[in-house]
Formats: C-alpha cells, structure tokens, sequence
C-alpha cells in the first residue's frame, strides 16, 4: 500500500538517503532494520513529510505524496510515532489525544471522543491516568500515549520510529504486544528498529538500511539465515 | 495626578509592547521585531492623522493593519530559522525599520504649518489629542481600553483550538507537526497578530505623546518587549500585566532615585527569574493555586448562603 521509489534525501551536501526503495503490505508489519546513522529516521521524517526527499516518489494507496507537506501527508492517512515519543508534557493526557485528532473536523466531535474511549479501552493505563499531565508519565506510558496519538488521526498506515528506545526489557514486550495487537486488528504499520530480536516477533517482512541504502529485503526466515546479519544483528554466529 | 496618569499611560503602552511579544513567545519564537512594529505602527497612525487629518480611530487601526501585514511579510523569511538567527533577523528588520523613519522626510503644508516626519529632527507634531479636547484621562481611558481588549482576545485564544495549537507549537514543533499542524500557517499568523497588537501600541504611544524619533525604537525596546513575557510567564496574559507593572512602576519609577543603577537591578531581575523561576513569575503551578483558591472561596460563599 505504501511504496517507496528510489528516494533520495541530503542535508546540504550529505545525502542521508541514496535511492531508497521498499514496499509496505496492507495489513503487514514492515520493519526497517539498520545501525546507528543508517538513515532510518531521516527516511521516516521524508515519509512524513518533515523532510522534502531531492528525488524519488512516495504514494499511499495509490494517491502521490511525494513533496507534500507533513500536515497533508498526516490527512492523507499517514501517522508518525516520532522516536523518544515526543507527547507534548504540559497536557493532560487526554488533552494529548485531543491533539492527535487534530486534522478531524468539528463536526466529527461526536467519532473523536468515541475514538478516545477506544484508545482507553486499548490502553487502560491512559485512562487511569487521563487527567495527569503526560510529562509526568513513565518512558512507556508516554510511548503508549504518542502512538494512541497518532492512532487519533485514524492513519491507514502507522509509522513507528524505534518505539523500543529507552525503555525497560519488560515495557519493550509490552509494546511489542501492542503492536502485535494492533497488527491483528487489521492497522498496517511501517516499523523502524534496532531490536532485531523484538522485530522478528512481529514483522511480516525486513528491510535492511545500511549508510542510505538498502542491503537486505526479505521475510524473517530468510533474515534468520543469513550469516551477516546474525552476527551483526541477532547476536552469536 | 499627572504623574500618576503619566506611568499608566506608560504601563498600557508597554503591556501592548509585552503581549505583542507573548503572542509570538507562546509558538516558541523570540522575535526582536516586535519595535520595528511598534515603529510602524507609531509612524503610519501619525502621519495619518498629522498630514490627512484621518480621525485617531481610523488611524490607529490603518496603522496597526500596516504593522501586521509588515509582520505576515517579514514572518515568512524570519521564521524559517530559529533561535539565535532568528533574533538576528528580526533585530535586522527592526533596524531597518528606524533607519528607514531616521531618514523620512516628509514635510507637508497643513493649515499654513509645515508638519510631518523631520528625518533626524523627529516627527513633532502629533497633537490629534490636544487638538480635538482629549484629556489626559481619555487617553488613559482609551489606552487602557485597547489593552483591557487585547488582554481578552489573548486570553480568549486559550478557550478555543487556536491557543493550543499555539503552544503546541511552542512545546515541540515536530510533535505538533506529526500531529497535522502547519507550523508555517501557525507561526506567521501568531507574527502578524504580534505585529497588530505591536502596531497599535504604537499609534497610542505616539499619540500620546505627541512626538516621536528614530531614538524611541531602539533595540532596547525590544528586549523590554520580549521580557515582560519571560518575566511574567507564558501561562497567562496577565503575568506579562504583572511584569510591566512591576518594571515600569516598580524598578524604572519607583527606584528612579537610584539612577543609571537601575539597569543593574534589571539584569540581576532577569538573572534571579531565570534562576529561581525560570516558567516566568505566574507559572503554571501557581495558577493553579490561585484557581483552588477562587474555586474553594466561591464554593464558600454559596455555602453561606
């Protein structure tokens, strides 16, 4: 549903992104693996529009969203989980979510709170919690928070920058299972990680970035097998 | 009485100067414009009444819509870079702005009198006021109006989408913008609302003085502009109230016998806000405070009744 061509983003001189290419499925987890200055933030923010890509072309669903602004890109039906989750601290946590619906209009007032007691339902912490401001959540309740914020604009495919950063080997599985839940209720996702272990318990298919490029494409058996990406990724050899 | 009058005059004017710079402060945005504006503002509403003999209202309104447009052109380049640059840019376009008036020249026969903008001799004669029977307390009266509305649209944007958006904006630029906002749209509005706001300060300060020069829009103005705000706080258009009054009242009148020493005690002021209550002095924990309080009080009351 969301294809990726050739893209190619710099800042200034350096090109971050040399050519990409990658597919996401409809109703798949699509995870992008790669170290440390790969390029994987800088594709998701060209994704999103934070970042304008020189060349190549993004579509979604067949419409073009190729050099159009992040709040355009957000109507269109793609959402950004931004990395270190970024939920705004000084709002409520409901408050939050009011801000991830945004892009709805007034007159879907009546759908934005219903969202809302659906976000409750899938997250109950946030509800325990929906009048405390969200600064003083923990790394994981505000992750929880940042993607029920962005599950607000009602995206047909999510975004997810390195959910995992940060947070406790016990609140990772716990968002790992979210995803995975979230997944089975039909949301395609795009997902970026460095937890290669944790991504191959979800991802459907993997990307392998390395220095703007991708090395490696395939499903996780084929991830599995191949020796490079053992040593480097998964530990052991 | 005159004395008194005099000081609230001043007050509003830089309370108009202050919420000119809190509108922008709540996107984030630390703009040294907000003089340039004010300049504008003062210049145009001037000439107008001065050399077309408009009516004051007509003019301060003519002026202000000048100051704002000026902001929405200015907001596109400035506001494209942040921080420091952006301070740069903007104390670049208010000085611009003062060497522009420092070098009008615009004499006009009014009347058998010779009037208008004198370059570096200043703009003397703006006596609209005096001419048509205000007294010192309509002036007042007028000044304290134009803030008295300007303090309830600001406060007002705060009980509708608008104000959350601003300081959405403000409290992180790539979460409002992954959340849909315009961060564009949003901060050249809030430059050009600045802009007015700063503009009709302006016009009521050159009104109500009667004369202005290129020395009145210096920098300096602007960083009083920018400080009432930090001072005052960003969570409430009335902190921004407080720290006019307690800087024009308090430190620039009240210790005027302490002379240039003033100054020092400004800075040591901004040294100790940052210091030991860096969210301004009416910050967020307080005002809730003040609300249980107001809450509890009311509450009592109806109990006694």
């Amino acid at each position: 549903m969301l294809s990726v061509n050739n893209l190619v983003t710099s800042y200034g001189l350096i090109k971050a992104l040399k050519g990409v290419s990658l597919e996401a499925k409809k109703g798949a987890v699509t995870c992008i693996l790669g170290p440390n200055g790969a390029g994987k933030t800088t594709l998701m923010f060209t994704l999103a529009g934070i970042l304008a890509p020189d060349t190549g072309t993004v579509s979604l669903l067949d419409q073009n969203l190729t050099g159009l602004g992040a709040p355009k890109i957000l109507r269109k039906g793609l959402a950004l989980v931004p990395e270190n989750r970024l939920v705004f601290p000084d709002l409520s946590v409901y408050e939050n979510l009011l801000a991830g619906a945004f892009t709805q209009s007034r007159a879907m007032a009546a759908q934005v709170s219903d969202d809302i007691d659906k976000m409750y339902d899938r997250f109950p912490i946030l509800k325990a919690r929906h009048d405390q401001p969200a600064g003083n959540l923990s790394g994981g309740e505000q992750q929880m928070l940042a993607l029920a914020r962005a599950l607000m604009s009602r995206p047909s495919i999510l975004l997810m920058d390195e959910p995992s950063v940060g947070l406790s080997p016990l609140i990772v599985d716990e968002i790992f299972a979210i995803i995975k839940q979230l997944n089975e209720d039909g949301m395609s996702i795009l997902l970026v990680e460095q937890n290669a272990t944790k991504a191959l318990q979800v991802a459907d298919y993997f990307y392998l970035l390395d220095q703007g490029k991708v090395t490696f494409s395939g499903t996780p058996d084929q991830l599995k097998d191949d020796d490079i990406i053992k040593r480097a990724y998964l530990g052991g050899g | 009485m005159t004395y008194l009058l005099g000081i609230l005059q001043t007050i509003g004017v830089h309370t108009l100067l202050g919420l000119s710079a809190y509108l922008l402060l709540l996107t984030g945005q630390l703009s040294l414009a907000q003089v340039g504006f004010f300049a504008i503002g003062a210049y145009v509403s001037g000439i107008l009444t001065v050399i077309f003999s408009w009516n004051i209202f007509a003019a301060l309104a003519l002026g202000s819509l000048m100051a704002g447009f000026f902001a929405f052109l200015v907001g596109f380049p400035a506001l494209r870079v942040k921080g420091l640059m952006l301070v740069v840019a903007t104390i670049s376009f208010s000085e611009i702005v003062r060497l522009f008036f420092f070098n009008l020249s615009w004499r006009v026969n009014v009347n058998g009198v010779e009037v208008g903008p004198d370059s570096t001799q200043g703009f003397r004669e703006i006596r609209y006021f005096a001419a048509n029977g205000w007294e010192q307390i309509h002036i007042v009266g007028l000044i304290w109006f134009v803030v008295m509305v300007v303090m309830l649209a600001l406060w007002w944007l705060d009980q509708v989408r608008a104000g959350a958006v601003l300081r959405a904006v403000g409290t992180d630029e790539l979460a409002a913008q992954s959340s849909g906002i315009n961060l564009t749209m949003v901060k050249v509005a809030a430059m050009t609302g600045g802009g007015v706001i700063a503009g009709i300060g302006g016009g009521l300060f050159a009104h109500s003085t009667t004369y202005v020069d290129h020395h009145t829009f210096v920098i300096l103005l602007a960083t009083f502009a920018v400080s009432y705000p930090i001072i005052g706080g960003l969570r409430s258009v009335i902190g921004t109230l407080l720290a006019v009054i307690f800087i024009q009242g308090f430190i620039i009148e009240g210790l005027r016998f302490m002379g240039d020493y003033r100054n020092l005690i400004f800075g040591l002021l901004i040294i100790l806000v940052m210091n030991m209550r860096p969210q301004g002095l009416l910050d967020g924990h307080l005002v809730a405070d003040i609300r249980k309080l107001l809450s509890k009080l009311t509450k009592g009351g109806k109990a006694d009744a």
